[in-house]
């Protein structure tokens, strides 16, 4: 039956010519909207430099960014070898908050017990300040890689746990209803429906426990440690080298920036593949 | 969906209904019991189309449910293709009043969910599910997100699932209940000439006296709550029928007046004053 909602074909070519001019328009919008924010931090460090040199600040207040650049890439072995011991607390913590913080939702999600029993003490436990436990952590895990995989995973934890939550708990009945018409069982309602639909959420977790689980592995560097980023960054702090304590904010910075970009990848494929 | 008479040979006849003294109570927060079903007997025979009627809130979203497998009669008999019913029916395929398309699929993908949740194989059924797009409107679509098309493309999308796999039993939820007057006119149409190709059971519930008494074999009328049948009454007029033709018929106007008779007796609907 003929419908007026047919898609419109276009045989003519002045049509397809124009919709390929705009696709090549918003190709070009979209690059340079990618370019925003690089374009924005360079402009920033540029004024950063200016002021410094204008105003003449004293290195040992506020270095220039071009020296903390330059020191990034002269000590580039210093910082790789004290950033890998960084990644691997930052890597190992976020790993188990992911994992645990995925394994809890569910329980809560499945079992009616588990949410009256176990959730309202999760997030009273949220509350806690867990940058104020690091000494607490410290007599307990000692000084090894344990206080730093610790403060890397609690602190992140719950910033997954929640979100999960509620992403699973946020989806409309009706969606788990049809697909039970069809005769699915709970393991494809979860894989076909409700993990794909929590998706954006617990993803939006990841985001947030991913930035949190550096913060907690350099808290814990800061409180006891002889290696790592925070660890550096202490030392260039009673060493009075500014310019090394900024670069080890820069490497810190840079750290994050990669984890998150992997997340980033890790977040496409997933969407692709799961949705 | 071509209006040919003939039926699909390849498609399966209906699939039988029995409800036998069905009673569906649900408890509130307050420990009440709510008694949404009142001892509903009912027999459909395999191939045939009924249409339910009754008030907002008399319990045919709950028999519908009973039926669709999604949940459970409190007590009584409910019957599918011979059989006591134990969950979702293989061979029902259900239209909600929402159409529920999964925003992160395509259209096409959509169409195919229940051929991937009964692990068949999803490459043997492209063609059949472009074919059912095509037939509703949407050729050209399958690739498009749900979020692109309109309120009555989506609905159409949701009946080309629920009849993917040619359902013996086709368990219809007010499916036009949210479509403007145009694009519900066509869906009755095309509704009926797919019924009619299939040959498959379909219960269709429904607001509207006019579309289920067009539609339908028999008119079930179902009481305010707690939902009983006030009114069975068979529609005796020859197939297809046309929709504007139809309104004229004898026999048209003797159905919905019947029905409309039932809903003032009942006070559900009333005359106007004066
Ligand atoms: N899960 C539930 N818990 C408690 N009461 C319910 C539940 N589901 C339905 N009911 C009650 O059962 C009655 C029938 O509901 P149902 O949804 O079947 O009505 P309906 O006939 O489909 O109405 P409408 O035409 O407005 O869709 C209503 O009074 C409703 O409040
Ligand atoms: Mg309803």
């Amino acid at each position: 039956m003929a419908r007026a909602d047919q898609p419109a074909a276009a045989p003519g070519r002045g049509t397809d010519h124009s919709r390929a001019e705009r696709m090549r328009r918003r190709r070009r919008i979209r690059t340079l909207e990618k370019l925003a924010a690089p374009v924005l931090g360079l402009v920033l460090l540029g004024i950063w430099e200016l002021c410094v040199r204008v105003f003449d600040v004293s290195t040992f207040i506020l270095p220039p960014p071009s020296a903390i650049l330059l020191r990034l890439v002269s000590d580039w072995q210093l910082f790789l070898g004290q950033g890998v011991t960084t990644a691997i607390e930052i890597s190992v913590g976020f790993a188990m908050a992911v994992l645990a913080g995925v394994i809890i939702a569910l329980c809560i999600f499945y079992s009616r017990i588990v949410e009256v029993a176990v959730y309202p003490l999760l997030i009273a436990l949220q509350t806690v300040p867990k940058v104020a436990l690091a000494p607490l952590v410290v007599l307990y895990f000692g000084y090894g890689w344990g206080p730093k995989i610790f403060l890397a995973f609690l602190i992140s934890f719950f910033a997954i746990l929640v979100p999960t939550v509620v992403g699973l708990k946020e989806l409309n009945p009706g969606f788990a209803n049809l697909a039970k018409s069809m005769g699915a069982s709970e393991r494809q309602v979860f894989f076909k429906i409700r993990l794909p639909a929590a998706l954006p959420n617990i993803f939006g977790g990841l985001k947030v426990g991913l930035t949190l689980s550096v913060i907690g592995a350099v808290i814990g560097e800061y409180v006891a440690a002889e290696r790592g980023l925070g660890y550096l960054q202490l030392q260039a702090n009673a060493n009075f080298d500014t310019t090394l304590n900024f670069a080890s904010v820069f490497a810190i910075a840079l750290l994050g920036l990669a984890f998150y970009a992997i997340l980033r990848l890790i977040e496409d494929l997933a969407m692709g593949k799961m949705r | 969906m071509t209006s040919e008479l003939t039926r699909d040979q390849a498609g399966p006849t209906g699939v039988s209904v029995r409800l036998g003294a069905v009673v569906k109570e649900f408890e509130t927060e307050t420990g009440e019991l709510i008694r949404a079903l009142d001892g509903l007997s009912l027999d459909v025979a395999a191939g045939e189309f009924i249409a339910i009627v009754g008030p907002s809130g008399c319990g045919k979203s709950t028999l519908l449910n009973i039926l669709a497998g999604l949940d459970r009669a409190s007590t009584g008999l409910v019957e599918i293709g011979g059989a006591p019913a134990r969950g979702p029916h293989p061979e029902a395929g259900v239209v909600f009043q929402s159409d529920y398309l999964l925003p992160w699929r395509s259209v096409l993908d959509n169409v195919l969910l229940p051929i991937e949740i009964k692990g068949l194989d999803r490459k043997a059924h492209v063609p059949a599910a472009e074919q059912l797009l095509a037939d509703v409107g949407l050729a050209g679509f399958g690739a498009k997100k749900p979020s692109e098309l309109s309120g009555g493309m989506r609905q159409r999308a949701g009946i080309c699932r629920a009849i993917i796999q040619k359902p013996g039993l086709l368990l219809m939820d007010e499916p036009f209940g949210a479509l403007d007057a145009l694009t519900r006119e066509q869906m009755i149409i095309d509704l009926q000439a797919l019924w009619l190709r299939l040959g498959n059971t379909v219960i269709f519930i429904t607001h509207g006296i006019d579309e289920a008494v067009f539609l339908a074999d028999r008119v079930i009328v179902l009481s305010p709550r707690p939902g009983r049948i006030d009114l069975d009454l068979k529609v005796d007029m020859a197939r297809p029928r046309q929709w504007a033709e139809a309104h004229a018929d004898p026999e048209f106007q003797r159905c919905i007046g019947e029905v409309r008779r039932c809903f003032e007796r009942r006070g559900v609907l009333h005359r106007a004053q004066g």
